[in-house]
């Protein structure tokens, strides 16, 4: 089987996030990244459904040299192969396209990329991809299963789960509980090193969308401190103060 | 030129959020002097689809087809845009819920449309441009977005618009669409709901658990808590991989986002990964027995204290307010 993982290079989860020029900029100074969560799952997915032999694993990334250690991890944690798209990944649109275009004929049975990012939450690269390649795909799923031709897979619903029933190649974004998480071993390091690192240039994608500015959601006010000892109290703030209940 | 909005239906039903989105997009048809078609898909009774007159929808174009009535992505995009061209549609809103999610970015690649996913607001409309907010970094902060295509899918939030009222009379008719085999490539082999719980990322309010709670035969508390408010139950991400919940309640960065009215976050620390899922919440309750636990620092009302002792008592008035 031959798939193909997408991976994007994220700020660390504990970074507290800033901007700069008049909130126009996402501020990197200090920050830490890595391989988006979600795609780890994605990856940790592909090594499972490959191990033994039974098919290669390509990641690609759209982003600038400076993502190379991201791919370089998921390298060491068991991917053959990697290409890096040398561009700013503009908006999901932009990194769509790039991974459609790389994609087109090379005849991967699966793509595979996480849920969302956790820094645009596009939730759109699966869909946009799986349009413009015209396979099918599924945004966020739950449990992946194949067998030959055929994959069975679990996409989250609102209040329960739908098992869908689908024939590959497909894409699929994958969220918790698809794959152990797995992690880079002494071996896998070293080998990361000399594994191939292809780079490519991107191709020209028409500006649909545009971040005019950011914003940081405004603090809330000092919290009410209701004493342990008259939690009713509480119930009636939240009656006739708050109006939430 | 007009406002395509498709309503999605739950086994012929509409939900809140479906309201929301004709609601929605309803002030955004007002606001650019258009008329407002919906599209609905799948096995929905006319009442159901005069319902949406309440909310503003000027024309109705029901899709009623057996082989639709569970969700087929590829299916539902093409149906979609078809209908988005036959209405001359330049914006098109869906719900960003998680069928709208994999729906919305179809008909924006068909398109060559700029999509604003997770939209929680209404657009700012000028003669030079079409700026739209929506949640970015994980709630941990938004983007103004500019739609820079003449053809704009935004994909909505759920419970980030509030419903506005606006009687009409819609015309309903059902709608054709062409459809290929290659539109049916996925099946739908089954649905399993669990119907006894309120669906957590259009829950109104929130009732969360945190590794506080010491272990899942604990979870009795935050169950009875959650029926005397009619709320969703959510957990923290330790609680979900210690297997105490389901994965499907983890709320925050790596799980759910929810902006529910009321979040009630119980033996939860409030760690940034936590926080930015749920920050968004427009009240927020901690109850947590370390004074300096951080969700203290972002909590609307708090109280210090055991939560074994606490939450019952707090069940009781809840109860007792209700039957009042
Ligand atoms: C990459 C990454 C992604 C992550 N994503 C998420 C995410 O999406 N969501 C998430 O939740 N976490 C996430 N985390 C984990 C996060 O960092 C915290 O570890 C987690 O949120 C802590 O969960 P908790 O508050 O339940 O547990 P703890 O931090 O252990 O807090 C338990 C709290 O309960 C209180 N308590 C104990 N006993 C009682 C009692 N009897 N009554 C009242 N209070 C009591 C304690 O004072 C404490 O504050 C992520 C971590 C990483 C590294
Ligand atoms: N710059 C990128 N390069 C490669 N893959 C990406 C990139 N950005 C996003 N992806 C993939 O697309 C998924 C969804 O991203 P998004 O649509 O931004 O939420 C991510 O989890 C990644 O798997």
């Amino acid at each position: 089987m031959k798939i193909l993982v997408c991976i994007s290079n994220v700020p660390d989860t504990t970074s507290k996030i800033t901007f700069s020029n008049d909130n126009t900029i996402f501020n990197t100074t200090g920050v830490q990244f890595i391989v988006n969560p979600y795609d780890e799952i994605a990856l940790s997915k592909a090594i499972a459904l490959t191990e033994g032999g039974k098919g290669s694993i390509t990641v690609i990334n759209v982003g600038e040299a400076t993502t190379e250690p991201t791919i370089r991890k998921a390298l060491a944690t068991g991917a053959d192969n990697a290409v890096r798209v040398n561009a700013f990944p503009r908006d999901s649109w932009f990194v769509a396209k790039q991974i459609a275009h790389f994609a087109d004929g090379k005849d991967f049975d699966l793509i595979l990329l996480g849920r969302e990012s956790i820094d645009y939450n596009g939730n759109q690269v699966a869909s946009l991809v799986g349009e413009l390649l015209n396979i099918p795909s599924i945004s966020i799923a739950k449990k992946i299963d194949i067998t030959e031709n055929t994959a069975i897979v679990e996409r989250e619903i609102e209040g329960g789960k739908e098992i869908i029933n689908v024939s590959l190649p497909i894409i699929v974004g994958t969220a918790e509980g698809v794959a152990e998480p797995r992690i880079p071993n002494m071996r896998g390091i070293m080998s990361a090193r000399t594994k191939p690192l292809e780079v490519v240039e991107p191709i020209d994608v028409p500006l649909l969308v545009k971040v005019v500015q950011y914003e940081i959601p405004p603090s809330r006010g000092a919290v009410t401190l209701v004493d342990a000892s008259s939690p009713e109290k509480l119930v009636e703030l939240l009656h006739t103060q708050a109006r939430v209940i | 030129m007009s406002v395509l909005v498709f309503v999605e239906n739950i086994e012929g039903k509409f939900k809140k959020s479906a309201f929301e989105v004709v609601s929605y997009a309803k002030t955004i048809a007002n606001t650019l002097n258009q008329k407002l078609t919906a599209i609905s898909i799948g096995d929905v009774s006319d009442t159901a689809l005069e319902s949406l007159g309440k909310y503003g929808a000027n024309k109705i174009l029901n899709v009623n087809s057996e082989k639709l009535k569970s969700f087929i992505n590829q299916a539902y995009a093409s149906i979609i845009t078809q209908a988005a061209k036959q209405e001359e549609a330049t914006i098109i809103v869906l719900s960003n819920s998680f069928s709208g999610k994999g729906l919305a970015p179809r008909i924006a690649a068909k398109m060559e449309a700029g999509l604003a996913d997770g939209a929680v607001g209404l657009p700012e409309i000028n003669e030079n441009n079409f700026r739209i907010k929506k949640t970015a970094f994980s709630g941990k902060a938004f983007a103004l977005t500019e739609l820079t295509s003449v053809i704009k899918v935004i994909a909505l939030n759920p419970n980030s618009f509030e419903l506005r009222d606006e009687i009409t009379t819609p015309e309903i008719t059902t709608f054709e669409a062409d459809l290929h085999s290659q539109d049916f490539n996925t099946i739908v082999k089954e649905i399993v709901r669990t119907t006894d719980k309120i669906s957590l990322p259009d829950a109104e309010i929130v009732v969360s658990g945190g590794r506080g709670l010491k272990g899942p035969e604990n979870w009795g508390i935050i169950e009875d808590l959650a029926n005397a408010l009619g709320a969703a139950t959510a957990c923290s991400k330790p609680v979900s991989d210690a297997g105490w919940r389901p994965h499907e309640e983890h709320v925050g960065q790596t799980g759910i986002a929810v902006s529910p009215n009321l979040y009630i976050a119980i033996g939860i620390s409030g760690a940034i990964q936590h926080l930015a899922g749920v920050s968004s919440s427009k009240t927020i309750v901690v109850i947590n027995k370390d004074p300096e636990a951080p969700f203290f620092k972002v909590a609307d009302y708090g109280i210090v204290g055991d939560a074994f002792e606490i939450v019952p008592k707090i069940t009781s008035a809840i109860k007792a307010l209700k039957e009042s």
